[in-house]
């Protein structure tokens, strides 16, 4: 036989040898649709201070979500964790997730986790216009988000129509006003030529440096640029009084039905809804805690200021709508 | 003198025996014309290779059986409603128009690519064989975020021009955008084939052709091009069906088409059952476009080959310059940009977040997943090439199209229908990498299918009869006498599947250990969340691993 062949095929005996390893079977196994970056940290605080080891499977939500639910019944995941409620909520509604005790869902408020008590909110955030404050002042915004239909608000907008937090809030605009009104706020939104950008991010740093005055983004992306010195005159502005401009949506857990380490996999929600994790929430990534005895950063709102108890974050699902209208008015 | 051809024709030996083949279905024609209808061969029974190639069948058609179990929900009714909806015409219909276009574009710069680096006095000819092939390690999103930095509405281009009163670069986003960046990142399936095809082609026609009074252009048109239609047919299917299944380069370039409205139906709504219904719709398209292609393939006449022998190289006079400058221009647009595009967002980024020991883990998990993924693809092929070149017939024919099932669907159905499985069926595999291996031997399959269908067909089944004749079983005549043979095509299939593996992001992601990753998750991960700059280093590499292959294969038959 050929040297080189030998070494080859030793080579391949070897890789062999290593994909048919797999990992020990005491960890918690998490799936997480948040990336390592915003909650990676966190999942290592949880494994010092407890000893206990967590594996954990990083991917997009809707991904992980679906993983759950082809599983089935034969779960390899401990507990799931997600961006969106909706996402969420579609795996509890196929009885995937196991139902929490009341010790750990009376720590947040009714409207920020499931009626049914199979998931809950772990850390919030909120629909904002993002404004140039060196054009601006805040008296000059309109009180509602429907001013911003207004004719003299032409050419000086800024929204992220393809981006998946922009859909899911005119998902949410359309529960609560009905699809009429956010047909007619997008028609209107439209009718002013706003920039199209492709992520929140840039709107942002595009209002910091006066390209647009006001855009539609999430909260915490001006925390983040502002703590790196890149925000510019960017402000945000808050609408409250239930007002859609200012929708709130959590990211959820819930803990996998049928789970190997359902007693560890407690420990971590308990340990996600405690003063640490919340803290960590409000200080390290700008979002909003759930729980209301920890308060949200000091430039934040507190997040039942913003809340519209009456909808039901975990109903806020039908992206397919959303783009039907989206694509039906032009807009995508 | 069976092994002094084996010897001979043993690429790594025998001059143009594999070339820088890579030949995905490249299909080589004898000088000598065939005398009549073509030679059945001889009606021999293939238990073993039957019984493994309809194995291999059965399990690529797992995703098709998944979706058709999920749509099975729905009830016929809305089943039926959802998929003769005008809005499911209307997106099946701009699918359709995109593959027909980037699949346009792709074999018009693909096969003058390929024909110029295959034998032509060229300047830089080696060189320009390797960058050519490696716009296929671009994943698409990358593809397509580099278009939009460069030819975007605030991107480089545009500041280039600002200056000069340019106001507005035409509309990008759209259509415009898609083509482009699709286009750009699979023509080199084209150029592969037809490479491939060349490199194999006996000169003797155009010998006599240009011996008849035709200049070289008229021998070309006459004569070479002619008998590189199957190649170009077969790039151009691997395009086409890669434009369908594509999301990436869509999404972010927001053309919106069937697989978009798949993902949505998914992502917004975990929509399973409806998601599937409209996977089997695009299935069933992705079934007449392989059936289009097998036809193309069908009506072309094949032999087997004599002994290879060098073309003569195609002298291009004043035209050697120009050229080269073309292909390089080429080479900037599929090439340059995205790595000059990930080379900005590094240096931008600077040293932060740049995690090396984490990256060159990750390095190592790719490279290991994707090598034997694309081993096992190539091994799962032979019997279903070998039934499909040496027994036709219905099983062979069926078998074959099974093959491509997994390759046509979006990759992220492919993913959540081997969850399914893997956690119900093949429980000790399920997130190990063994269970990434089945996935790409899945998903990649028709590439190994096809470079080794044709070259498996090159070789005379005489051969086999007189190994066999002499005394040597089965067994004894594929491993002494038909592998040695094949080898430079199994060679580049397994390149070929390498490439693709690589950047491929739903099996990753679902279907591997957990905590395991690898340079497409985390150049995933990072730019999810708008971590350009970190997402610049693990894409260079994997842009950089897979040139390895490349390389090796440029060296070992460019001589």
């Amino acid at each position: 036989m050929h040297p080189n062949r030998r070494i080859v095929i030793a080579l391949l005996a070897l890789m062999m040898v290593g994909a048919g390893c797999s990992g020990d079977s005491d960890a918690v196994t998490v799936y997480s649709g948040r990336t390592a970056d915003l909650v990676g940290p966190l999942f290592e605080t949880f494994e010092k201070q407890t000893g206990i080891d967590l594996k954990i499977r990083y991917g997009d939500s809707a991904e992980m979500a679906g993983a759950v639910l082809e599983e089935g019944d034969r779960p390899r995941a401990d507990v799931l964790l997600v961006q969106d409620a909706g996402n969420i909520g579609q795996v509890a509604r196929a009885g995937r997730l196991a139902t929490l005790e009341p010790a750990l869902l009376d720590r947040v408020p009714a409207a920020f986790r499931a009626a049914d008590g199979q998931w809950v909110g772990v850390s919030g955030r909120a629909r904002v216009v993002t404004y140039n404050s060196a054009k601006l002042a805040e008296v000059d915004l309109p009180p509602t988000i429907d001013g911003f239909t207004d004719p003299r608000w032409k050419g000086r907008l800024a929204w992220a129509p393809t981006n998946g937090s922009f859909q899911a809030f005119v998902t949410a605009f359309r529960v609560m006003e009905g699809e009429l009104a956010a047909q007619a706020w997008l028609a209107g939104i439209k009718a002013n030529e706003p920039k199209a950008f492709p992520n929140n991010t840039s709107i942002v740093e595009a209002v910091g440096r006066g390209e647009v005055d006001a855009g539609f983004v999430n909260h915490y992306y001006l925390n983040r640029l502002a703590s790196e010195g890149k925000a510019g005159a960017a402000k945000n502005k808050y609408f409250g009084n239930g007002d859609p401009g200012s929708l709130v949506n959590v990211s959820g857990v819930g803990i996998v039905e049928g789970g190997a380490h359902a007693a560890h996999a407690r420990r971590l929600v308990e340990f996600l809804l405690g003063d640490e994790a919340q803290r960590y929430f409000a200080e390290k990534t700008f979002e909003l805690p759930v729980v209301p005895s920890v308060r949200a950063d000091p430039v934040l709102p507190q997040i039942t200021s913003l809340a519209r108890p009456e909808v039901e974050l975990s109903k806020l699902d039908d992206a397919r709508g959303t783009v039907d209208l989206l694509t039906r008015l032009g807009i995508l | 003198m069976v092994e002094r051809t084996s010897v001979r024709s043993d690429g790594a030996g025998g001059g143009a025996g594999g070339g820088l083949g890579i030949a995905l279905g490249d299909l080589p024609f004898s000088p000598v014309p065939d005398p009549g209808p073509r030679r059945a061969p001889a009606p021999r029974l293939a238990p073993v290779t039957t019984t493994a190639a309809v194995v291999v069948a059965a399990v690529a058609l797992l995703p098709l059986l998944y979706l058709v179990l999920r749509a099975r929900e729905v009830g016929l009714g809305p089943a039926l409603d959802l998929v003769l909806s005008e809005r499911t015409v209307r997106l099946l219909a701009r699918s359709l128009s995109l593959a027909a276009a980037v699949t346009a574009t792709a074999v018009v710069i693909g096969v003058p690519v390929g024909v110029l680096t295959a034998g032509s006095d060229i300047p830089g000819r080696r060189v320009l064989t390797v960058l050519t092939a490696l716009p296929l390690a671009v994943p698409s999103y990358v593809a397509a975020l580099a278009v939009i930095t460069t030819f975007g509405p605030r991107g480089t281009i545009a500041r280039w021009l600002a200056p000069l009163g340019v106001e507005q670069l035409p509309e990008l986003y759209g259509f415009a955008g898609a083509w482009l960046a699709l286009s750009l990142s699979t023509f080199p399936y084209v150029t592969l084939t037809v490479r491939g095809a060349l490199r194999r082609m006996d000169p003797a026609l155009e010998e006599v052709s240009r011996s008849l009074g035709n200049g070289p252009g008229a021998t070309f048109r006459r004569v070479t091009l002619p008998q590189l239609r199957p190649a170009v047919a077969a790039g151009a299917l691997l395009t086409a069906l890669y434009t369908l299944a594509d999301f990436g380069a869509v999404s972010l370039l927001r053309y919106d088409t069937f697989t978009r409205v798949i993902y949505v139906q998914y992502k917004g709504s975990l929509d399973r059952s409806g998601a599937a219904v409209l996977a089997l719709v695009l299935a069933a398209v992705s079934l007449a476009v392989v059936a289009a292609e097998a036809r193309v393939r069908s009506r072309a006449r094949v032999a087997s080959a004599r002994t290879p022998r060098d073309r003569q190289l195609l002298r291009l006079g004043r035209w050697r310059f120009p050229t080269a400058a073309a292909l390089v221009i080429v080479t900037l647009l599929a090439l340059a940009v995205p790595v000059a595009t990930l080379v900005t967002w590094l240096t931008e980024g600077g040293p932060a977040g740049l995690d090396l020991a984490a990256t060159v883990r990750a390095a190592s998990h790719s490279a290991q997943a994707s090598a034997l993924g694309a081993l096992a693809a190539v091994a799962a092929a032979w019997p279903v090439a070998l039934l499909a070149a040496r027994h036709p017939g219905t099983v062979a024919r069926w078998t074959e199209r099974a093959a491509y099932a997994g390759y046509a669907l979006p990759g992220l159905v492919v993913a959540l229908a081997l969850v399914f499985f893997g956690a119900r069926v093949a429980t000790p595999l399920y997130q190990t990498v063994g269970m990434l291996i089945v996935a790409y031997l899945v998903l990649f399959l028709p590439q190994g299918v096809g470079a080794l269908r044709s070259t498996i067909a090159q070789v005379s089944p005489r051969l086999d009869d007189a190994s066999r004749s002499l005394g040597a079983g089965p067994a004894k005549t594929a491993r002494r006498v038909l592998f040695p043979l094949v080898r430079p095509g199994a060679v580049a299939a397994f390149a070929l599947v390498f490439l693709t593996a690589i950047k491929e992001l739903p099996a990753a992601l679902l279907l591997g250990p957990t905590g395991w990753d690898t340079l497409a998750t985390r150049v995933w991960a990072s730019t999810s969340e708008g971590f350009f700059a970190r997402a610049a280093a693990p894409a260079l590499l994997l842009i950089a691993i897979s040139a390895l292959p490349l390389v090796y294969l440029a060296l070992r038959d460019d001589h």
